[in-house]
């Protein structure tokens, strides 16, 4: 039985809801894009296919790389690595802060994180682009094909050791975490061995299915070598109902294996919910109850099985249910690194805050992925092969996003670029953001009041209690007095370039900002 | 004398022990007499941790040099060659990489205890690690961890009413971006992180009451977030302070960011030098997850295994030599762990995979010198799922710590455990005979005759009187059967029936409160 369609009303709430989940920070225009599609072609926009965005390139000389080009393909150089995976990471983090609406972005880095690969473990930039670009290009399709591109993936041959998985040494590192981590998941451990959903001799039998796959790092493709193929038939446990896969000696014959493979780990329920469960944690909510098990779990691991793992029409019922917009709901999610930081400088037009050419925006994206690495989100560097612990660390889940130190690194990092100033890069000034921006905001702007509610909507997906407000309304004028803002508001509309007009009013706009986003209700939504 | 299910009883004579080393630990060159106490007050004492993150392989860390031929076969192409080996002792060589920690060793700052783990190994990262934070056994799960439960048994009510003149500081601090899960109590988390404590950021409204309006979920994690604020508000200027009032003294800490293992604990011994009373410190070294390329590095093993164990040595001597002039020495006692050992047999990508048992290091002036425990057993013929099998329960040293460093009570530590395990002398003076200097008598014996055994065999063993417990591994490093038994003292003689047992190499653990002996034998049927 599918989820029962939202049927409440659509209001900014809503939109601004939808809005949080699926993209990074809520921009005004995004919320009001929503509001004006309605839920049902909200959902229609965010889930439409995209085209493929341009190659990362060099943003300054790498090497034999001039500034300016492209280095996917280019020969791999050992001492420069490092260089193009800082390009890769700044890519990412411009297609992340330009995104449109859609939920691509955000889509695809679930699946980064759910086929968790380390760059500093697979040490090629090339491969990681590479395995991104198929992430991003099937982020709406077939899990299961993105399971089966993965099994010659250049960058997971290399971390998870399948490129040394021969018939005469099996490496077992793959197929365990493709049947731990990346499918069916370990259920309890009912005997020796034995962990109900495969037993350990089930991760040797599938390990000689992927058995003769090497990384060719010159021709950038996976290449089949057939003598390090096992030829022979791979028998599984009771648990796969004793199912067996023929051997080939071909690269088509093993391809043939591995889809046979994928085949027998996709036809399992259980391989749907364990998928279903990880999108649901990183949509919706960590806890899962028993009454969300069967009421949403179970029906769209059931959508996911009939669409043959298509993961588009599983996202759509969800994010068009009543369940999605459960009031119990709202709210309940910590903010990710990724959200926190690039939210909120989305919230306030990238182009203004960073300096103009694309070496100084690299380096100052460098930065921005520091800042997140230190609350614990070093992207495309997972802390181990299970993704970030904020999705697999019971019970704490995603309260491990904040802790006594990534709080506090949380905090300095709004308070630096709304008002105390945040080093971009060492070239400039220290960055901060156009608090001006945020009059677009404002509905009334001579009523202090009405300031805060307006800027709390745009900030906050919950609300807030009145004496939260009130006291917020106290920041706004030095001496309490709320008349006091009106007439400052006043002046510098009568003159707006005037200094001492305008300082008042910029003053109280970051002191506003920087308690509201020093709030724990800015850290869910 | 009492028996259980699958012992019988009757009388047979002695055979020799079949690799028991008798060998005294304490000639070394400290005096009896000063090392009979350990000087600092219970209240004062502090616990590090280091973590060794991805599974320390520990043939390769402490290398049993008696076996070298056998070693050499099963590994060759990592085996460290045997004349590069830092001899400790005839029959002991530590890793080339570890010249630091061997000149701990003879300075008597080091202990080594051979073959922890624990009795049905997990060959998964993540529930291993969980093992070894939460303390629990295998086939359970626990939702707080073992530090966490001393903790709040010591500092009762936690975190209501703290910081209090008592206590004013953290009761425990991770240095990283993120508190270990074995800080977690059962009610409140017990630790906090610390990536940088020399600067503090806070949350602008810890205090205030929860918008009511808000859905439940919201709430949760509202609170969490608020409870982080409140401990960073409480806790986090006490620690900036402690940081700032002294200065590492140490010349042999590495500059830079070459060693990060090393600048953790660089942090640690400032805190503990300005004065912080917490407890206990935990610091992390990642990347020993070494399938593949372990003696070279090379895809996907960024840094060789020598490399890291390198960085281990060189952070270790750095720290203790900065703790002694800082004047502290005698304050700190020292740990590492890992989640596993490594398999006996190399695999075919020049690495090794998941395993069980492996040493521990415990280091400072206050530990026990030497080492607790025998080498493992190499066989010539092992086969790839071979594991070296426990000889002590990983929480027979945290009993240990517990009660011989922490100076919990008995019971208290039970608790804390879920249950009773026999200590292992790591603290220096706390009166745990070993079974070294017991064999030395030789006062404790174990020999199993005939051999191999096809139905039954007969177990003597010579040992003190008091409760005893029996267990059989297989060769993969299981458990297959486990007995309690009360000894009265003097000559014990058991009836060991192997009709359930498969064939195969077996080894016999019979644990004492004063030691365990193992014993190597094989079933042949």
């Amino acid at each position: 039985m599918p989820l029962m369609p939202y049927s409440g009303e659509w209001t900014r709430r809503e939109a601004r809801h939808l809005v949080r989940r699926t993209l990074f920070g809520a921009r005004q225009e995004d919320i009001s894009r929503a509001l004006s599609l309605g839920l049902t072609a909200s959902v229609d926009t965010l889930l439409s296919p995209r085209g493929t965005p341009p190659e990362p390139v060099a943003y300054v000389r790498a090497g034999g790389i001039h500034e300016g080009n492209r280095w996917s393909n280019a020969a791999y150089q050992a001492v420069e690595d490092s260089t193009l995976f800082a390009f890769f990471q700044t890519w990412w983090i411009s297609l992340c802060l330009n995104q449109e609406f859609s939920i691509r972005e955000k889509l695809t880095l679930f699946h980064a994180n759910h086929f968790a690969t380390a760059y500093s473990s697979v040490n090629d930039a090339r491969y990681m682009y590479r395995q991104n670009v198929t992430l991003r290009a099937g982020c709406l399709g077939s899990v299961k094909d993105l399971a089966t591109s993965m099994v010659t993936d250049l960058a997971m041959l290399r971390y998870l050791n399948g490129n040394v998985n021969t018939v005469s040494s099996p490496n077992e590192n793959f197929a365990r975490e493709l049947l731990e981590l990346f499918t069916i998941g370990k259920g309890p451990e009912a005997g020796h061995g034995d962990y109900t959903t495969y037993t350990e001799d089930d991760v040797k039998q599938f390990a000689r299915v992927f058995t003769g796959w090497i990384d060719d790092d010159t021709m950038l493709k996976a290449r089949f070598v057939q003598k390090e193929h096992d030829s022979g038939t791979k028998t599984l446990s009771h648990r796969f109902a004793n199912r067996t896969i023929t051997g080939g000696t071909t690269e088509s014959e093993a391809r043939l294996e591995v889809e046979s493979a994928m085949n027998i780990i996709f036809d399992q329920e259980t391989t749907a919910r364990a998928i279903v469960r990880r999108l649901y944690r990183w949509f919706v909510d960590y806890v899962i109850t028993d009454e969300t098990e069967s009421t949403v779990i179970i029906p769209l691991a059931q959508t996911l099985r009939e669409r043959n793992y298509h993961v588009e029409p599983v996202l759509r019922e969800l994010l068009t249910s009543q369940h999605f917009f459960d009031e119990r709901l709202r709210g309940c999610m910590i903010t990710t690194p990724f959200d926190h930081v690039l939210g909120l400088v989305r919230l306030f037009r990238p182009a203004d805050l960073f300096p103009p050419d694309s070496r100084h925006t690299h380096w100052a994206y460098r930065t921005l992925r520091r800042s997140m690495a230190t609350m614990g989100f070093d992207v495309f560097n997972p802390p181990n092969v299970a993704g970030l612990q904020a999705y697999h660390q019971a019970p704490a889940f995603h309260q491990m996003w904040v802790n006594s130190d990534t709080l506090q690194k949380r905090v300095k990092f709004s308070n630096d670029l709304i008002s105390d100033g945040y080093m971009l890069d060492e070239a400039y000034e220290p960055s901060r953001i156009d608090v001006f921006a945020v009059t677009s905001w404002l509905t009334e702007p001579r009523n202090p009041h009405a300031v805060v509610v307006d800027v709390v909507a745009q900030l906050l997906t919950i609300e807030l209690d009145e004496a939260q407000i009130t006291a917020l309304t106290a920041l706004l004028s030095a001496d309490g007095n709320t008349e006091t803002w009106s007439r400052n508001w006043d002046a510098w509309l009568a003159e707006p370039n005037t200094e001492t007009t305008r300082a008042p009013i910029e003053l109280r706009l970051r002191a506003l900002l920087k308690a509201v986003t020093s709030m724990a209700e800015y850290h869910v939504c | 004398m009492k028996r259980r299910s699958f012992l019988g009883s009757t009388a047979t004579a002695l055979s020799a022990p079949f690799f028991l080393h008798g060998l005294a630990v304490r000639a070394y060159g400290r005096s009896p007499v000063l090392d009979a106490l350990v000087a600092t007050p219970c209240e004062d004492r502090v616990l590090v941790l280091v973590q060794l993150q991805g599974g320390n392989d520990g043939l390769n860390t402490v290398i049993p040099l008696d076996q070298y031929s056998q070693y050499l076969t099963v590994r060759s192409e990592i085996a460290v060659a045997e004349n590069d080996a830092v001899r400790l002792r005839e029959d002991v060589g530590l890793h080339p990489a570890m010249t630091g920690m061997a000149e701990l060793f003879t300075n008597g700052k080091l202990r080594i205890i051979q073959n922890v783990g624990y009795p049905v190994p997990n060959f998964s990262h993540f529930r291993s690690t969980d093992i070894w934070l939460t303390a629990s056994d295998e086939d359970e799960t626990v939702d707080s961890g073992w530090m966490g439960r001393y903790l709040e048994r010591r500092f009762e009510g936690y975190p209501t009413g703290f910081p209090n003149a008592t206590m004013p500081d953290p009761l425990a601090i991770h240095i990283g971006t993120s508190a270990s899960f074995g800080l977690e109590g059962t009610r409140a988390s017990m630790g906090m992180a610390f990536s940088d404590p020399s600067t503090y950021y806070n949350i602008s409204n810890a205090g205030k009451p929860i918008g009511s309006s808000l859905g439940q979920r919201a709430q949760d994690e509202l609170r969490h977030i608020r409870s982080v604020g409140t401990q960073i508000a409480n806790f986090a200027a006490p620690v900036k302070e402690a940081s700032l009032r002294a200065n590492n003294k140490s010349p042999l800490y590495p500059e830079g960011n070459s060693n990060p293992l090393a600048n953790q604990l660089r942090i640690v011994a400032r805190l503990i030098a300005g004065g912080l009373r917490s407890k206990i410190y935990i610091v992390n070294q990642l990347g020993y997850d070494t399938h593949a390329y372990q003696a070279t590095g090379g895809p996907g093993t960024p840094y060789p295994h020598g490399v890291l164990l390198a960085q281990l040595s060189e952070a270790l001597t750095a720290f203790q030599d900065d703790l002694r002039l800082l004047g502290i020495e005698d304050k700190v006692l020292g740990m590492t762990f890992s989640e596993f050992g490594r398999r006996v047999v190399a695999n075919g990508s020049a690495g090794t995979d998941h395993g069980a048992a492996a040493p521990m290091f415990f280091f400072g002036t206050t530990v026990e010198p030497g080492i607790l425990g025998d080498n493992p057993v190499i066989p010539v013929d092992a086969s790839p799922e071979d594991n070296v099998p426990m000889q002590y329960d990983f929480r027979s040293v945290y009993r240990s710590i517990l009660t011989d460093w922490f100076c919990l009570p008995e019971a208290t530590a039970r608790e804390v455990l879920f249950r009773e395990f026999s200590r292992v002398q790591i603290v220096r003076g706390s009166d745990v005979t070993s079974v070294f200097e017991n064999l030395a008598n030789p006062a404790w014996k174990v020999s199993i005759s005939p051999q191999p055994v096809s139905t039954t065999a007969e177990i003597t063993l010579v040992a003190p009187s008091g409760p005893i417990t029996i267990s059989i591994f297989d060769s993969t490093g299981r458990r297959l059967a486990v007995t309690q038994s009360e000894h009265g003292g003097g000559v014990f003689h058991m009836t060991l029936d192997v009709t359930a047992l498969p064939s195969g190499r077996m080894t016999l653990n019979v644990a004492h409160s004063e030691g365990v002996v193992v014993h190597g034998f094989i079933v042949h049927k």
